[in-house]
């Protein structure tokens, strides 16, 4: 019992992160039906910025918690600019394309993204960790009165589940009770319609992406902190959190959140409990168990059936 | 009619362009130096996961070369080292192999530590004929490829069996394994410590993860559930960070130990979570024999700050192979291979290298205990 709390709680904290990517893959496919395939490597991003910014303000000595805000801040302002760039450059010129054309270039800014980062100019292949400070600072085990002996529960798995949950509850609001919300559902619900509303289209997809790449900064640095920046890092995660995304329904704001919590806790779980020299290929496992979920709910869990007309 | 004539033309015209291929390739006899200098060839992981393994071997082989040329070079001709970056990537290795022998036309290769990466780009080596000396790929199969690879160091089956007697000596009964089931040096490290370990004591939890994976707390909850005396973690130092660290915060105390692949300034840098580890290493710069006591020096003097045990290999396969080409007469890669695979007591820094008939080096192994960033030597075993 006690290991299969612990085991949850690590799932748990995992999957935050997912989650928070995955709210940016469904905000921007409800909106232009698109799959942001570089949304990976914002995440990337996040965390390259959060590096920086936490070395250069710990370098001239500031606190240690004015640093870290600092650091969430800074990136997720870099991540949102360049969210913002991303759409206007890359997909913006080719919006009455067909669908094909921006997913490949979406996966030419991927390309593009992750190559520049590998760049030792701009941060190289070589991993590099945060501060040991930050890192003591959050791997902090807490004491709960509630949870068994033997669990350890560290400020950092608190901290990425109720940001994450914060998060998508502050976007939720955002979504359904303001007015850039309605016009960003107006949007989603039918694009043409919505733009001779007098919707500014331009300026709600713009929203949507900087937005989106701002959650997944949050991800990058907590990810950076927790274990270390590599400039490929958003390659796998991004799939993931794109797994993630499908799996609560893709479009669904509540459904990238469990999505990405649900994929966390699978993923560990497929780790806990498979035979021990299996445990490295676990990921694959998890992947297959969401194949058989979609299997029977081809939607996702929050995914609701909408019949097209024609 | 005439279509079928086509087809069968066609046939065995690409039959014919196949078959001169493959004569093609078998006949890489390698290539002769025939300027004022000898280009040798090095790649390693001078960026990526691996980093600090490129680097301090470069940082070794770079001195070797500067002090033989100072001396004069060899055959009286200078070295001319030429070195690729492989970002740690298996398939840059390849590449970065290729361009060195059909670019620069080197004569010699020096390289990897990794032995994933030793092993893809020895493939390469061995169908050029190209002499290729790993300083420190310890994996049995790296020089298995065939008999253009050697290595200067020992071999995993020796290290995993020294791993397990140490375990047995700190009478550690219950022992736990971390292995990364995508590295050739860890999976062979751990299986040369599975049959070492066998009778000793028992293997209560056996758990693996990926190359590229970041979070280690499932694996290392169910080790804390067997409560283990220690834990074998045959891994690279970058993964060996990040899993102590997690070990540390789930309240895992026991000491871990792994290999050579620990080797890295980044593991001293660690801090408390490592303190009390130990590993199975090439050499201790502790020794106090004077020719490793004078490297020590030199590489101070260099760089200003203190080799790990990759720079000391680099050193000395560079050293072996500069003395291989002496001895060899000619700056011509089948006579280098023959005079690398006759070497017998080389004076390396570490002591005395022979190269067994399996193009592998008998040297000893020295156990080292890390605390509070210091390195303490803890004992050294000779191979029988």
């Amino acid at each position: 019992m006690q290991v299969l709390i612990q085991q949850l709680i690590i799932g748990l904290s995992i999957g935050s992160t997912y989650a928070l990517i995955a709210l940016g893959y469904t905000m921007v496919y409800g909106v232009l039906r698109l799959i942001n395939f570089a949304h990976g490597d914002v995440y990337m991003v996040g965390a390259v910025a959060g590096y920086y910014i936490s070395t250069w303000t710990l370098g001239i000595g500031l606190s240690l918690w004015l640093s870290l805000t600092l650091t969430f801040a800074g990136s997720i302002l870099t991540c949102a600019i360049l969210g913002f760039l991303i759409e206007y450059l890359a997909y913006r010129p080719l919006r009455n394309r067909p669908r094909l054309v921006l997913l490949i270039t979406a996966i030419g800014v991927s390309l593009l993204l992750e190559n520049l980062a590998q760049l030792p100019k701009l941060f190289g292949p070589t991993p590099r960790t945060y501060p040991d400070s930050v890192k003591h600072a959050l791997s902090a085990t807490l004491n709960c009165p509630f949870l068994p002996a033997g669990v350890t529960l560290t400020q950092f798995d608190l901290l990425s589940l109720t940001l994450s949950l914060l998060l998508m509850i502050y976007m939720t609001y955002v979504v359904m009770k303001t007015r850039t919300g309605l016009a960003l559902r107006a949007v989603s619900h039918r694009f043409d319609t919505a733009s001779l509303m007098g919707v500014n289209t331009g300026r709600i997809i713009s929203f949507t992406f900087m937005f989106g790449s701002g959650l997944a900064a949050v991800a990058g640095v907590l990810d950076g902190i927790r274990y270390d920046v590599r400039p490929l890092m958003g390659i796998m995660f991004g799939l993931k959190a794109f797994v993630a995304a499908v799996l609560g329904g893709i479009g669904s704001i509540p459904g990238a959140v469990v999505g990405g919590l649900v994929l966390g806790m699978t993923e560990t779980l497929v780790k806990a409990y498979l035979p021990s020299q299996y445990t490295g290929y676990a990921d694959a496992v998890a992947f297959v168990i969401l194949i058989l979920i979609l299997l029977i709910k081809p939607t996702g869990l929050f995914g609701r059936n909408i019949t097209e007309k024609v | 009619m005439r279509h079928l004539l086509l087809a069968g033309v066609l046939t065995i015209g690409s039959l014919g362009l196949l078959l001169s291929g493959c004569k093609d390739k078998n006949s890489g006899h390698g290539a002769e130096a025939t300027g004022s200098e000898i280009p040798i060839g090095e790649y390693g992981s001078m960026t990526g996961d691996t980093a600090t393994f490129g680097q301090s071997t470069h940082n070794g082989i770079q001195l070797a070369v500067d002090q033989t040329n100072a001396a004069g070079g060899v055959l009286g001709k200078q070295i001319k080292l030429i070195t690729e970056d492989d970002q740690s990537k298996t398939d840059e290795a390849v590449s970065a192999v290729q361009k060195l022998i059909n670019r620069d036309k080197v004569v010699a290769i020096l390289g990897e530590v990794a032995s994933k990466r030793s092993l893809a780009a020895g493939g390469v080596c061995q169908k050029y004929g190209i002499p290729m000396l790993s300083p420190s790929s310890t994996n049995p199969a790296v020089t298995q490829v065939g008999d253009c690879i050697f290595r200067a160091c020992f071999t995993d089956d020796f290290q995993g069996l020294v791993g397990a007697q140490f375990a047995a000596k700190r009478n550690w009964k219950k022992i736990a394994i971390l292995t990364d089931v995508n590295n050739d040096y860890s999976k062979g490290l751990a299986k040369f410590f599975r049959q070492g370990y066998e009778g000793k004591g028992d293997l209560v939890s056996d758990e693996s993860y990926r190359e590229g994976d970041r979070d280690f707390k499932a694996q290392l909850t169910r080790i804390k559930g067997t409560n283990p005396d220690a834990v074998y973690a045959p891994g690279y130092y970058t993964d060996i960070g990040l899993i102590l660290r997690q070990a540390r915060e789930l309240g895992i105390t026991v000491p871990f130990f792994g290999g050579d692949g620990w080797d890295s300034p980044d593991t001293l840098k660690l801090g408390s979570v490592v303190d009390g580890c130990f590993y199975t290493n090439h050499c201790s710069i502790d020794d106090p024999r004077p020719s490793l006591q004078k490297l020590v020096a030199d590489y101070r003097a260099k760089y200003n700050t203190d080799p790990d045990a990759m720079a000391i290999t680099g050193y000395d396969a560079a050293m072996l192979l500069f003395d291989a080409i002496k001895r060899a007469g000619h700056a011509n890669s089948s006579d280098i291979k023959t005079a690398l695979a006759n070497t017998k007591d080389f004076p390396a820094s570490t002591g005395p290298m022979t190269i067994d008939p399996n193009r592998n080096a008998l040297k000893p192994i020295v156990i080292l205990e890390i605390e509070h960033g210091k390195q303490i030597p803890v004992e050294s075993i000779t191979p029988q």
